[in-house]
């Protein structure tokens, strides 16, 4: 296990110094994107000059914008080329997009910035430096115009790329003006100014997504529909046991079999077969002998994982992160003291599109096509795996069939590909994982369990809350340099007391958060939302505990404790008002409300829900309000809003894995239910945006999706549910 | 050997008869748009159409397909893109990510054949498909506006 984790780590900071060295100490940090040295770039990747390194405008008017960030669905391609082009003043009708990639980004000095897309951060975290670039590419196209024309740049106005000098009565458009413009110096960044939101015409709008046509007729290549010339194909397997070995392989038994080429020994815990077709290596792969060391992990259980976690929720060694008045000493004094124990599961991604990447290496040059959510790092481990510098290798982006956080902290797949190709030099291989492989090998979303403590006083406010969060940490497992002094916060995200990220959004006289981490075998890692999933459950369930036993109305009791608190109240009032919270419903359905903080944003759902007496759960209508600050495409984060609830759905109703003797119980999706069609309840999105900061989308609402719904089976039924998923649970 | 009737053409292919049909389409014939999800017909997204019904090509032997069946793929549906059930996806935006939904548009465009005006009770039961990205809301809306559009 450990080597697992070791191994990103050792890519990130070859990739750091590496980079570092390469564009002469500029490392991981950029500003603004015009200030590369175009001397040393790469030939561009459109056959026009570029005005600048985001956009390339074709003589017949084609905007070309340059995207660095992945597009896994979540719409982020569109949304960047909606910043872009409303800085540049182009014709949207015109927009085309192109993806860049890796090997380009570092021999440009990293001109187009951070390239992983993770944390919600596609939109907030790359827009200043995309619409400046839009807004120099615009200032260049308007001062060749004004050079051509002898006038001065001043007396130019622009609209959908056609440049107009009022005083001469001459127009032209971006097309004519863009060979001329690609030779003018880039302004100085301190003279650009980006608009207000409150004069965009293209961002801010429900345009229609660039990408949707190809995902309609299967012309859409993804990677695991790349086909090269005498291209191989790769069925891989390691070890079910988490940290076990490969012992050996007899393949002398599958190397008669149709279409193989050769087994290989991929990794020390992972072989391949490969053959012409991957059918075929499938085929010999399942009729492989294989020896394994299954190792220690063998051991392991979901009833001793589960009982390692207990004794976090009453153990000693938990840190506290918030620590307000004095908790203690406030509930043993409390009138009325509410006391829960609540359970969240490890969680699969399953991404639609299995791993799978292919590779093609030589001597001396290394390539491959990664759906990934982070084309650096995949780039580092192309690097570091195939042996060949950095500056000799490429990553082509395909995007991916789904990321929810898989592809973004570890690139393993990438390792595993590239171990194979590197066996058959100067082919292209590519490696397929069955839907039983990615089941098994995932970095699961962690399982945690927290107890939960209140204290209500006689006129029934809230006067204590003790929160012990105890569970796996993702940092533990890949990134063990971000604990600081053996306090791992990111395990308490939601519930922090900083502002701006994902606050605790409650005042509470005493107030204790605590987290005691318990680790176990099985790898873990971001999955969409991370720790909001479940700290989100622990903390809004709860409150409604504390509702119900201080006689108060969810909303009112929230209401109270989120004064200060002036954004999160926002959300919940929101939603409030859409959800017609209060108004009467229709016999059997109640309501349920939730409000949480994550990736910048704030999100409230109101959940409206029947329970059958045999415990079938119906949700009919999820409201769900969000504040991101600014809003770049609402259609957008209404299709993200859709998402949000049918995972959190799935989640909540049916996900789990469980661990047997060391491995992954739920190997595919007759076990690993997922919700469908007819599950979806309507599903309504409620914008309001407070325009004051930039906040993420892709996550943020699912936090609050599982709450809403809980709490209304609460209302329902009367008894609180407590542990995840609720298959299987008498709820009545 | 084997002889397959895709997309209007006869296709002639050497592959073992137990091979599943998805992989004959996407490894031999070289059409990719049909995808691999799950391998055990649980996901749909390798749905394709035979003698117009929706079927899980994962699980179908290729050594059960007969030459004169009628396999129609993604690719085929439509040689302009124009099927009301494509021009109803466009419409409302419904792809995410985009990989099951060649699975979906197969499945959807199966059910408009047989059933001109499909109720959302109906549309429940036939579209079983999986979707991770969750734009199950935006296909009901779809399938209902196809309804009006083919007409």
């Amino acid at each position: 296990m450990k080597t697992a984790a070791k191994q990103p780590n050792l890519s990130r900071r070859k990739f750091m110094v590496a980079t570092a060295a390469a564009s002469g100490g500029l490392a991981l940090g950029f500003s603004l994107p015009f200030g590369a040295d175009l001397a040393q770039a790469q030939a561009p990747l459109a056959a026009s000059p570029e005005v600048n390194a985001w956009v390339v405008i074709k003589p017949d008017d084609t905007v070309v914008i340059r995207i660095a960030r992945t597009e896994m669905g979540q719409g982020t391609l569109t949304g960047i080329a909606q910043l872009v082009a409303e800085e540049l003043e182009c014709d949207w009708k015109k927009v085309t997009t192109e993806m860049v990639t890796p090997g380009q980004n570092l021999a440009r000095k990293r001109v187009w910035g951070d390239m992983a897309t993770g944390g919600s951060r596609g939109i907030r975290g790359s827009e200043v430096y995309t619409r400046a670039g839009g807004a120099a590419a615009r200032m260049m196209l308007l001062q060749a115009a004004a050079d051509e024309w002898k006038v001065p740049v001043g007396e130019l106005t622009v609209s959908e790329s056609v440049i107009r000098h009022a005083g001469s009565n001459r127009m032209t458009t971006y097309g004519k003006v863009s060979a001329a413009a690609a030779k003018i110096a880039p302004p100085d960044p301190k003279t650009i100014k980006l608009k207000p939101y409150t004069q965009w015409k293209i961002a801010g709008k429900p345009v229609k997504r660039l990408d949707t046509a190809p995902k309609l007729n299967g012309s859409k290549i993804y990677a695991i529909d790349l086909k090269f010339p005498g291209m191989l194909n790769a069925a891989v397997k390691s070890c079910e046991v988490f940290g076990g070995k490969l012992v050996s392989f007899d393949d002398a038994k599958v190397a008669k079999m149709a279409g193989v080429k050769r087994v290989v020994k991929v990794d020390d815990a992972t072989v391949a077969v490969v053959a012409d077709t991957w059918w075929h290596a499938k085929t010999a792969l399942d009729a492989l002998p294989i020896v394994w060391d299954e190792g220690e992990g063998a051991k392991a259980s979901s009833a001793t994982i589960a009982k390692n976690l207990e004794s976090g929720l009453t153990s000693n060694d938990a840190f506290a992160d918030t620590t307000i008045g004095d908790t203690m000493k406030a509930l043993a004094a409390a009138p009325k003291k509410i006391e829960a124990v609540y359970s969240t599961p490890f969680l699969s991604h399953a991404t639609m599109e299995p791993m799978t990447c292919t590779a093609k290496i030589t001597a001396d040059r290394a390539e491959a096509w990664v759906p990934t959510q982070n084309g650096d790092q995949a780039l580092a481990a192309l690097s570091e795996t195939a042996g060949i510098p950095l500056d000799k290798c490429e990553v082509y982006k395909m995007d991916p069939g789904g990321g929810f956080g898989r592809r973004v902290t570890i690139p393993d797949y990438v390792h595993k590909a590239v171990n194979i190709a590197r066996q058959f030099p100067g082919i292209h291989v590519k490696m397929i994982w069955s839907r039983e492989e990615d089941q098994m090998h995932g970095f699961y979303r962690p399982i945690s369990q927290a107890r939960m403590a209140g204290a209500i006083d006689a006129q029934g406010n809230l006067q204590a809350l003790h929160i012990r969060v105890s569970g796996q940490s993702i940092n533990a497992f890949s990134n063990p340099a971000a604990i600081k002094d053996g306090k791992d916060v990111r395990q308490l995200q939601g519930l922090w007391k900083e502002p701006g990220d994902a606050q605790f959004g409650y005042t509470v006289p005493n107030l204790q958060i605590e987290y005691a981490m318990r680790n176990s075998h099985v790898p873990v890692g971001p999955w969409r939302g991370v720790n909001t999933n479940q700290n989100g459950i622990y903390l809004e369930c709860f409150m409604d505990e504390l509702a119900k036993a201080a006689g108060k109305d969810p909303v009112e009791f929230r209401r109270t404790l989120m004064q200060k608190h002036p954004k999160h109240l926002g959300v919940l009032n929101a939603v409030a008002e859409k959800s017609g919270w209060g108004r009467p419903l229709p016999a059997g359905v109640h309501r349920g409300v939730a409000v949480f903080m994550g990736y910048a944003s704030y999100s409230a759902a109101v959940a409206e829900v029947s329970v059958s007496p045999k415990s079938e759960v119906k949700v009919h209508r999820m409201v769900i309000a969000t504040d991101c600050g600014n809003v770049v495409n609402p259609d957008q984060i209404a299709a993200q809003t859709d998402g949000a609830v049918a995972m959190g759905l799935s989640a909540l109703f049916f996900n789990e894995i469980t661990i047997d003797k060391g491995r992954v119980v739920e190997t595919n999706f007759h076990n690993y239910r997922i919700l469908q069609l007819a599950d979806m309840p309507k599903v309504e999105s409620v914008l309001a945006p407070t325009h004051d900061f930039w906040g993420g989308v892709g996550e943020p609402t699912i936090c609050v999706v599982a709450p809403a719904v809980m709490n209304a089976i609460f209302a329902a039924t009367g008894k609180p549910v407590r542990h995840l998923p609720i298959k299987n649970q008498k709820l009545v | 050997m084997a002889t397959l009737n895709i997309n209007g053409r006869n296709h002639d292919v050497q592959v073992e008869a137990q091979t599943p049909l998805l992989w004959v389409l996407r490894e031999q014939v070289g059409l990719t748009g049909t995808k691999y999800g799950c391998g055990v017909a649980q996901c749909g997204a390798c749905s394709v159409h035979i003698n117009g019904e929706a079927r899980r090509s994962c699980i179908t032997p290729v050594g059960s397909v007969k030459p004169a069946d009628r396999i129609v793929t993604i690719e085929g549906l439509s040689p302009t893109s124009s099927h009301p059930i494509q021009k109803a996806w466009l419409e409302h935006d419904v792809p995410q990510c985009g990989y099951c939904q060649s699975g979906q548009i197969m499945a959807a465009s199966a059910l408009l054949a047989k059933n001109g005006n499909p109720s959302d009770k109906d549309i429940d039961a036939a579209m079983t498909n999986i979707c991770r990205c969750g734009t199950y809301q935006r296909i009901r809306a779809a399938i209902h506006t196809a309804v009006r559009t083919k007409a």
